[in-house]
């Protein structure tokens, strides 16, 4: 997410090929780096939404369609 | 005389320089400052415009189209807490997430406000000069936020009474057009199962 943007897409690939996986690594720890948030969305058999925060790439679920990272929360 | 009069004409400038210096370099510089081409970022008044809509995307994808349907109709969702306890038999508190506002914690049973959650996003790489996301995208860090780390978020939010920031009356509007929503999607659902049990079977 980026104020005057929106979604922005920042890398994508299957985490089953070796190489994919490394890049989404390499990405998803800059973008911790830089201070963001990363939330994985997950919809549930029962229709239930909810969302996972992840702070690292092991976290995410292995069958996880996409992370979005966001600016960190601060008090108003 | 001549050479008297050179140098005391020396010493003059000599001593008007301290005074004058300053005062010239402030000239030139306002000088070179009045021709320097500054470059201003393009003025595109249809990205804030399109970058909502992208979140307007995002966010319902995310949510659901129960509560996608609630944003684009209220203007706001309501999450459940995550704390329920065994006295009150279910969730005793929700929130209403308004983009851009506080969060607003509030007992479903009775409609009491309980306060406001200030809390925002805040983007300080400022890449088009605002470190605001668009509406939707802020609601949907909210959510996300909310249902993913409840007490993580409420930790970094300042906790105000109710009223502070965002009228109680307007909430307790909010969460009367809220229940008279429910109702209405509940009449529609119930109507839609109604029809398709009454239909003639093959």
């Amino acid at each position: 997410m980026k104020p005057g943007h929106g979604e922005v897409l920042i890398a994508e690939g299957d985490v089953e090929l070796p190489q994919d996986e490394q890049r989404l690594v390499a990405e998803f720890r800059r973008q911790l780096d830089e201070g963001l948030w990363a939330a994985v969305p997950l919809a549930h058999e029962d229709g239930h939404r909810e969302a996972v925060m992840v702070r690292s790439f092991t976290e995410i679920p292995r069958d996880a369609e996409r992370v979005i990272f966001f600016p960190r929360a601060a008090g108003g | 005389m001549v050479l008297a009069l050179s140098v005391s004409a020396l010493v003059a400038l000599a001593l008007l320089s301290d005074i004058l210096a300053p005062r010239v370099s402030e000239l030139w510089a306002r000088h070179r400052a009045r021709r320097r081409i500054v470059s201003q970022p393009v003025l595109d008044p249809g990205r804030e415009r399109r970058a909502e809509q992208t979140a307007r995307e995002l966010l319902r994808s995310c949510v659901g189209e129960e509560d996608w349907a609630m944003y684009r109709e209220l203007g706001f969702i309501r999450v459940w807490g995550s704390q329920a306890t065994a006295r009150s038999g279910g969730v005793e508190y929700a929130y209403l997430i308004y983009p851009h506002r506080p969060i607003i914690a509030y007992a479903p049973q009775t409609g009491r406000l309980i306060g406001e959650y200030c809390v925002e996003f805040p983007d300080d790489t400022r890449p088009y000069g605002s470190s605001r996301l668009p509406d939707s995208d802020d609601v949907l860090a909210k959510w996300m936020a909310l249902t993913g780390d409840e007490r993580g978020l409420l930790g970094t939010a300042n906790m105000h009474m109710p009223g502070r920031q965002v009228d109680a009356a307007q909430v307790a509007r909010d969460l009367w057009r809220l229940s008279r929503w429910e109702q209405a999607r509940m009449r529609g659902i119930a109507a839609t199962l109604d029809a398709s049990s009454q239909q003639p079977r093959a």
